[in-house]
């Protein structure tokens, strides 16, 4: 009888979100089996230790048991009406992948036939830079909604091929190395490994500190003058996410939310569509003081640790009148080990800091990445590629 | 030999309760089920709550051995599991030459026997003869692959060396992770525990943790102190003030021979409560004075 109940509170748990396997299903019959049935709160305290997995569960789990001890068929039903809230994936709420689908299913076009005269130098350009004219063109009508098959296939090639933002940082775990340069030292039990297997030979093997690329943190500004560029940069941070990089996504306008778990979605479209969701203040104003309080409050200790870098996109343009954002600005410089600004709303050369957001930015951060009037995600190619300008030249 | 383990929830408070550690009643079902179930334990909470003295303390109610791996980044096998002692291989090696021994079989058995084998926390939790408890502190602070590392010993208490085999424990190890969660732990690890998040204390509990821990206060101090940093950890600080701050608080006003809290005890001590700048800044404009007032509105000032 307990053990029929345990599964079927399992199964709504399971319904609701958690992850919860056979595993867990028998270590909670084992554990209810051992505190016993005569109170409750051991029972809620059992099933809850080996149920959880994070403290965000908590509320969502006693909400469950609380029902769950009263009457099992009310939980159930309160669990559906609870569902689209709490779940933010499952089949139901994928989003048709219209164009590429369209595309895939639409006979192949017929390839133009081939002009000898500019062939040469047509692949010359397309060995230079990926990115040929006629793609932007496209990329700059399309209205984001869905990708279509070319935009897929360059939002992939800028996420895997450009140059980050961020450079690699020094870890402390080593890794075989040619010599003793840079910080290296001698490998005893490789080279006793290896003089086994040659003897007469004492051939010293070496290890170095590692290099890799930091977790990078994306603030991601979402407010009504950045409504432009925070789709393509959505695009752009999931084929980060696809690439080999831990990866944590935060939007702000009035308000920070985290949306890490929709882009670990695979397909971009879908990752989107459920951002979109949860994102409450699309092309809403912006607070960027507040909203890096809270960031630095709420989030900082838990995403920047292990030397993680902090990427900004954000025109500066503040409409905060509360938040003092020099000083928040200041201790996220303080918490991140390297914070980049990129700009996508320079739109012209002789760029000046004059906004009183901009200046309070400027001088909290490692590099400034001005974008000119980016439209499309071959002109963040090019603003990734272009030498990084010193954020306190702007200031004079 | 194996341990005597308590054979109920109550039995588990009774056991530290007798070492001093006040502990709720949830947390002492998480402890007792792994225990129980022979799982190790995953304690999640903000800094000074509790998780690592609960690792401490139970090594001391048990009368057992307690082993800790303090976690950092760059950790390896080296300083956590089992390590060769390359240095008395070498010698091995030339000692061999020198007495002309010539069974290459004999010298790799010596060469990769228990002798050379140096035991680090991880290694030395499965060979004991009694169950130790086995502290992996702030787990969070380690990186990604040694998660991944502890999955062997945390799940079958075995630990694989290549060289050598696999060794086994006979009796395993009370294991006890702590973090901070200054990042997520991979989910394949915390699949293989029993989780808990170590929450602030209620104010009875923590009056209890307090008139433990920092003796020596009048009934009323204790009041106070605990009164006023449970309103602290409601306001929007950077930092909320753990129960060691507490305690450690509770300490310093002792030593300062202070009787009630007063504005000026209050702002000369901050500094063993709150550690960060702008907490600070923030708590001295307005808001000590305004939780002193909330408490003389409550009649305990």
């Amino acid at each position: 009888m307990i053990a029929d109940n345990i599964v079927h509170f399992a199964r709504v748990l399971r319904g609701a979100g958690m992850a919860i396997g056979p595993d867990r299903v028998l270590a909670a019959l084992a554990a209810v089996e051992l505190v016993g049935l005569q109170r409750r709160d051991d029972v809620h305290a059992a099933l809850s230790a080996v149920m959880l997995e994070r403290h965000e569960q908590q509320p969502l789990f006693d909400a469950a048991f609380d029902t769950f001890w009263r009457d099992p068929k009310l939980l159930e039903q309160m669990m559906y009406l609870l569902l689209p809230k709490i779940s933010g994936r499952g089949d139901k709420q994928r989003p048709p992948r219209a164009n590429r689908l369209a595309e895939a299913l639409s006979a192949p076009k017929a390839p133009e036939p081939p002009n000898p005269a500019n062939q040469t130098a047509k692949e010359e350009v397309q060995f230079d830079t990926h990115f040929t004219f006629s793609d932007r063109e496209r990329l700059q009508k399309a209205d984001f909604e869905t990708m279509t098959t070319a935009e897929y296939e360059l939002a992939k090639r800028l996420a895997e091929q450009m140059p980050l933002p961020v450079e690699p940082v020094r870890r402390r775990r080593h890794a075989p190395a040619a010599s003793a340069r840079d910080g290296g030292r001698l490998d005893l039990r490789a080279t006793l490994q290896r003089m086994a297997r040659q003897p007469h030979t004492l051939a010293p093997l070496y290890t170095r500190p590692r290099e890799e690329l930091p977790a990078l943190v994306v603030l991601l500004d979402i407010s009504g003058s950045m409504d432009r560029y925070s789709r393509l940069m959505l695009h752009y941070v999931h084929g980060l996410m696809r690439r080999a990089l831990r990866v944590h996504t935060l939007t702000f306008g009035t308000r920070l939310t985290n949306i890490t778990r929709c882009l670990k979605e695979r397909d971009p479209d879908v990752a989107l569509k459920l951002a979109d969701e949860q994102v409450q203040d699309w092309k809403g104003g912006t607070r960027i003081a507040s909203s890096l309080e809270e960031f630095n409050r709420l989030w900082a200790r838990r995403l920047l640790g292990a030397n993680a870098a902090l990427l900004l996109v954000t025109d500066g343009l503040d409409r905060d009148e509360h938040g003092d954002l020099s000083a928040a600005a200041a201790q996220l410089h303080r918490l991140a080990h390297r914070v980049v600004w990129l700009n996508p709303l320079l739109r012209y050369e002789g760029f000046e800091a004059k906004a009183s957001g901009v200046r309070a930015l400027l001088p909290h951060v490692d590099r400034f990445l001005p974008v000119h009037n980016l439209a499309s995600l071959a002109d963040l190619g090019a603003a990734l590629r272009s030498a990084p300008v010193a954020p306190h030249s702007l200031l004079h | 030999m194996s341990l005597p383990l308590p054979e109920s929830v109550d039995a588990v408070i009774a056991l530290l309760a007798a070492e001093n550690y006040v502990c709720d009643r949830q947390l002492a079902t998480a402890l007792f089920l792994s225990l129980k179930l022979k799982r190790p334990l995953f304690l999640e909470g903000a800094p000074g709550v509790g998780k690592t003295e609960l690792a401490k303390t139970l090594a001391r109610a048990l009368n057992t051995l307690l082993l800790r791996v303090q976690c950092y980044e760059g950790l390896d096998v080296a300083q956590t599991a089992y390590e060769w002692n390359v240095a008395r291989q070498m010698i091995e090696i030339r000692l061999a030459e020198a007495a002309h021994e010539v069974d290459r079989e004999t010298l790799a058995r010596k060469l990769y026997s228990r002798e050379l084998l140096i035991e680090r926390p991880l290694l030395q939790a499965l060979t004991q003869t009694r169950s130790p408890v086995l502290l992996i502190d702030e787990l969070d602070r380690a990186d990604e692959p040694f998660d991944a590392f502890l999955l062997e010993v945390l799940a079958e208490n075995q630990l694989t060396i290549p060289e050598y085999g696999t060794v086994v424990a006979a009796e395993p190890p009370i294991t006890l992770i702590t973090s901070n969660r200054t990042r997520e732990i991979h989910d394949a690890l915390k699949r293989r525990c029993l989780y808990h998040w170590v929450g602030f204390p209620t104010v009875e509990r923590e009056l209890d943790i307090v008139r433990l821990k920092a003796p020596g206060a009048s009934e009323r101090l204790y009041r106070q102190v605990v009164e006023f940093v449970q309103r602290m950890r409601t306001l929007d600080l950077f930092k909320s003030p753990g129960v060691a701050e507490t305690i450690d608080w509770t300490n310093a006003l002792v030593a300062l021979n202070t009787l009630q809290l007063d504005p000026a005890s209050v702002q000369d001590t901050l500094g063993v409560l709150l550690k960060h700048q702008d907490d600070l800044v923030k708590m001295q404009n307005g808001d000590t004075a305004k939780l002193l007032d909330e408490l003389k509105a409550k009649a305990l000032l």
